[in-house]
């Protein structure tokens, strides 16, 4: 197990490496003049000597690719993400303000997506057929077609919107915009006031997902009841619940982590779109007005740490696999 | 009275044959394990006629009425972009100031946005750059992924390892990240998304491919093929391509509809398509500020992008459930 | 209805006339019609037929593990001691499954559970019934192990399903059904999963234990060759129905149904002439939906009287014209001893 561990983690490394390469490719040798991108250029603006002049000393920009590469990764090594064009403010500094929003946003989006969607999943199943059956089937179905934007904005209509305009009562009424007090306890946990601005977000970013794990679930743990290996657990004398959750639930479960692990590239997405709808201060809304501004320091250093933050991610979501499938542990789990 | 003898290879039957007392080549012992497919597999086996594939899948697919219905509204949105003139009571272009931001009426049926222009005519036209982006980024994608999967399915060695390897990269971003970065480099606009979205989806179906080349790379008959003299191009084309397309027709029908739910948020986020061409994620976008006075601007292209994606859902799943062999 | 002979045996199970069907969208299903026999304590009894003759749903009836629905029993009893299994409550048949009944199934790479250890696993079934606790019930699980014969016992029972060969993995089932000590062990096709090679172990491993412990042992199979080397008496299914019935011996040297000797015939046998034919029974399966009228054999049976009663009527068991009559046969033409040794290739 220890070895797998190991073996596994090792295999991070060279798709790391290869990821930041690309992103030297993109963003230094693809475009035509870098300088113009660096410094927020590209269109019909023009930069100034002083500007190009700074611009190319810093990223050496004359010299051939393969010392480009070579500064590129020195740069990155010693954590220098560059400066933004827009703010000068150094985007080092911009990730540590966002990185903090963006993480209590997902890690109640990931709560919510886990034990809502599984519980659904599993109490759709066992009670087949069922009314609740029935409405989590259809809600799951509606929920996970709805574009997360659009899902934002109807959660702010009718939870924000409506309710400020109408004076319902206080309880009743959701903040639709921004992250409120940002008071937090053991980082993670809204005090106050908080847990009404987190509500709304969180529910918009988990929506999808819940909707798909919920369905999933429910597939799988149908699909297990059928199993031969129920069947045996049945004729040694087992109740029918033991048989389920006992010998059922583990099993079902296998392609629902996987699917979790497949997810979370849609879920940072999602998180781009519903922090900007909610105009929540994560990385994900700073990358998008990044965007708009054409602010490519902020562009790249963003992208990089989250293609860190998520190879990281898939890692424990992969070794998380060998707990639930003993198979797993025994061969390098390579996509076949 | 003379026994009938049995047609040999009809069906797969060889009754009697060694050991085994009935079924020879139709070998059931799969569902044996399944105690309520006893009765139904004999049943199965006996009672169905064989039916070309095409035909059969498209009758099983028929059957579901939710596939159905999506398809339905794929082919209404097909008939909608084409016909856009001639359904669009207004030119979705045309602003008019004295006629901002009004809600739906008899003039306007979806009300107007916050220059004056027809929301309804501009759904309408909506309609050309969604199935655009998502034809054009699909067919790129499927191509593409084709090609690639094939070749590192069949070749097999080093050049699968490099464009596993590739893949595996390009994978390492979560999808819309990736697609940003891109296209902070070569710029907004509505081949940006194409190519952007095209460009991600061809991995995917890659990889799909690449997965039944392997499996059917292992199956006997295509030793035969070799042993026969068939050549590379030959045994790919013929022989392994037909049986591993399955899965990519599910996956690259599933694609299109991701592909236009990128061009909604990439336009949402301002980087696709541009003003003042009419699309719906762009219209959201707009409809923003105005969500407390004037929601009919949101509502009704978020409307619009869930009933498309809802139908590639169902379409999709019906699909996978018609090639679905164990389904009955 | 058949009077055995008094083997002098406690008689444990009584299968009197057994039918099972299944709604299907298309109709019912017919899949097992009136199928009946004894076990005695001790007994080796075997069910043969093809794939679809109903042998593995009569046994998986009795012990309640067919979907229902679609799976129904329409008629028949199963007294097991004395009372029905059939229509007893769930609560009574899961206390007798596992601990006085034991199945061992067919495939056991899909029948055990890919996630928990086979110790655990084994071990579960001595925990429910006898209530030991977790050390005892894997210590049981050790001395179960090493009795089937899977070497290093003491490490190899943390092990997982996937760890093991196919041959292992069917020891370990049978491992499995033996550690409550039944009083009947019954064995759904335990050998059509594995290589050939591993087969005769098995099955060796198999009728090993059932004397060790003196449980009866009743073997489903479509392969005669096991048949012939385990079991005292043999039924014989075909369409759900049985065909014939009685023991080994007599029904393998003296088979008196044209399917009987029609199988027989249709193994190849070493001193067959080289460059001979071998001799499939002519025909399909029926369909279990559409039964064929009269008896179900009589599309595929070459002495059959078409027009006639074997088309019209369904032959009862009666015994067999020679024999010591406990070997029962379902055939109009079954006394016409001329015409029935002409089926199938002459000894």
């Amino acid at each position: 197990m220890g070895g797998f561990i190991l073996r596994r983690s090792l295999l991070a490394i060279p798709v790391v490496i290869g990821a930041i390469s690309i992103l030297f490719v993109l963003f230094f040798m693809i475009p035509g003049d870098p300088v113009t991108l660096i410094s927020g250029g590209g269109g019909a603006r023009e930069v100034n000597e002083q500007t190009r002049a700074n611009i190319e000393a810093k990223y050496g920009l004359d010299d051939p690719w393969f010392v480009q590469y070579k500064d590129y990764w020195g740069r990155t090594l010693s954590g220098d993400l560059g400066v933004s064009y827009k703010s000068n403010q150094s985007v080092n500094d911009i990730v540590k303000q966002t990185v903090a929003a963006s993480g209590r946003l997902a890690f109640w989006a990931i709560l919510i997506e886990v034990f809502i969607g599984i519980g659904a999943g599993i109490l759709s199943a066992v009670r087949r057929y069922s009314f609740l059956d029935g409405l989590t089937t259809i809600s799951t179905a509606a929920v996970s077609a709805i574009p997360v934007f659009v899902l934002g904005y109807l959660l702010q209509r009718v939870f924000g919107v409506i309710p400020a305009k109408n004076g319902w009562p206080e309880w009743a009424t959701f903040p639709v915009q921004g992250i409120g007090p940002d008071t937090w306890v053991l980082g993670v946990i809204p005090t106050g006031d908080q847990w009404k601005y987190l509500v709304l977000p969180a529910i918009t970013l988990a929506s999808v997902s819940t909707a798909i794990v919920a369905r999933l679930t429910r597939t799988t743990m149908l699909e297990v009841t059928r199993a031969d290996y129920m069947r045996t657990a049945l004729a040694k004398g087992l109740r029918e619940r033991s048989v389920i959750f006992r010998h059922g639930l583990r099993n079902a479960m296998i392609p629902v982590v996987t699917l979790i692990g497949i997810d979370f590239a849609t879920l940072f997405g999602s998180a781009i779109l519903t922090e900007t709808v909610f105009n929540w201060p994560g990385m994900g809304s700073e990358l998008a007005s990044a965007l708009g501004s054409r602010d490519v320091p902020i562009v790249l250093g963003l992208t990089l740490v989250i293609v860190l933050i998520y190879v990281f991610i898939n890692l424990l979501v992969d070794l998380s696999y060998a707990w639930f499938d003993p198979r797993i542990r025994s061969t390098i789990a390579e996509d076949s | 009275m003379k026994p009938s003898d049995s047609p040999p290879g009809d069906e797969g039957y060889a009754p009697g044959s060694v050991g085994d007392l009935g079924y020879g080549a139709n070998r059931l012992d799969s569902e044996l394990s399944d105690g309520a497919a006893y009765g139904l597999a004999e049943t199965a086996a006996v009672a169905t006629p064989t039916v070309s594939l095409k035909a059969d899948v498209w009758r099983r697919f028929r059957r579901n009425k939710l596939a159905m219905l999506g398809l339905s509204f794929i082919v209404l949105l097909v008939l909608m972009a084409i016909f856009a003139p001639l359904i669009a009571p207004y030119d979705p272009l045309k602003i008019d100031t004295t006629q901002l931001r009004k809600p739906p009426s008899s003039d306007h049926w979806f009300g107007t946005d916050t220059v004056g222009r027809d929301v309804f005519s501009r759904i309408v036209y909506g309609a050309r750059v969604s199935l655009w982006v998502g034809i054009a980024a699909g067919t790129i994608a499927t191509v593409v992924g084709v090609i690639f999967g094939a070749l590192a399915g069949f070749y097999g060695g080093w050049l699968d390892t490099v464009l596993m390897r590739f893949t595996d990269v390009l994978l390492a971003f979560p999808y819309l990240v990736l697609a940003l970065a891109i296209i902070a480099v070569i710029g907004s606009g509505v081949t940006s998304v194409i190519l952007v979205t095209g460009f991600l989806g061809w991995l995917a179906i890659a990889r799909v491919l690449r997965s039944s080349f392997l499996q059917i790379k292992q199956m006997e008959y295509i030793d035969a093929a070799r042993a026969v003299g068939c050549s590379n191009t030959r045994i790919m084309m013929r022989h392994m391509l037909p049986n591993a397309v399955q899965p990519v027709i599910v996956y690259a029908t599933l694609f299109v509809g991701s592909a236009v739910l990128s061009e909604a948020a990439l336009s949402f986020l301002g980087v696709g398509v541009q003003e003042p061409t009419p699309a719906w994620g762009l219209m959201i976008n707009q409809g923003r500020k105005f969500i407390a006075v004037a929601p009919h601007m949101l509502f009704f292209p978020g409307a619009a992008i869930f009933l498309m994606v809802v139908a590639f859902v169902f379409v999709g799943d019906g699909l996978r459930d018609a090639l679905d062999p164990k389904m009955k | 209805m058949t009077d055995l002979p008094a083997t002098g045996h406690e008689l444990l199970l009584h299968v009197d006339d057994l039918k099972v069907q299944f709604d299907t969208d298309d109709g019912v299903v017919r899949a097992v019609d009136g199928v009946s026999f004894q076990i005695h304590r001790g007994d080796v009894f075997s069910i043969v037929g093809e794939s679809g003759s109903g042998k593995s749903v009569s046994v998986m009836s009795l012990l309640g593990l067919l979907p229902s629905p679609p799976s129904r029993v329409a008629g028949g009893r199963a007294l097991w001691k004395g009372e029905d299994l059939l229509t007893m409550s769930s609560d009574q048949l899961r206390r007798i499954r596992g601990k006085e009944i034991a199945m061992i199934f067919q495939d056991p790479m899909t029948a055990l559970n890919p996630v928990h250890t086979i110790g655990r696993q084994i071990g579960e079934v001595a925990r429910i019934h006898d209530g030991l606790s977790k050390s005892q019930a894997r210590r049981r699980a050790i001395e179960v192990l090493d009795l089937v014969g899977i070497p290093q016992a003491a490490s190899r029972v943390d092990n997982f399903p996937h760890e093991f060969s196919g041959g292992m993995r069917q020891r370990v089932m049978i491992a499995m059904a033996i550690v409550c000590e039944p009083d009947l062990l019954i064995a759904d096709e335990p050998t059509t999963a594995l290589d050939v090679t591993v087969q005769a172990q098995v099955l060796d491993v198999l009728l090993e234990i059932q004397q060790r412990i003196r449980s009866a042992l009743l073997l489903i199979t479509h392969d005669l060759g096991v048949v012939a080397g385990t079991a005292d008496r043999v039924l014989v299914m075909y369409a759900g129905r049985p065909v014939e019935q009685g023991s080994t011996d007599e029904t393998f040297y003296v088979p008196c149904h044209p399917y009987t000797r029609g199988l027989l015939g249709s193994l190849p046998r070493l001193d067959d002439k080289r460059g001979g034919q071998l001799h499939p029974i002519a025909g399909h399966p029926p369909s279990l939906l559409h039964p064929p009228s009269g008896c179900s054999f009589h599309p595929r049976c070459p002495i059959a009287l078409v027009p006639g009663v074997c088309a019209t009527d369904d032959p009862a068991l009666r015994p067999a014209p020679e024999g010591d009559g406990s070997h029962v046969v379902a055939c109009h033409r079954a006394d016409e001893a001329d015409v029935i040794a002409a089926v199938g290739r002459t000894a």
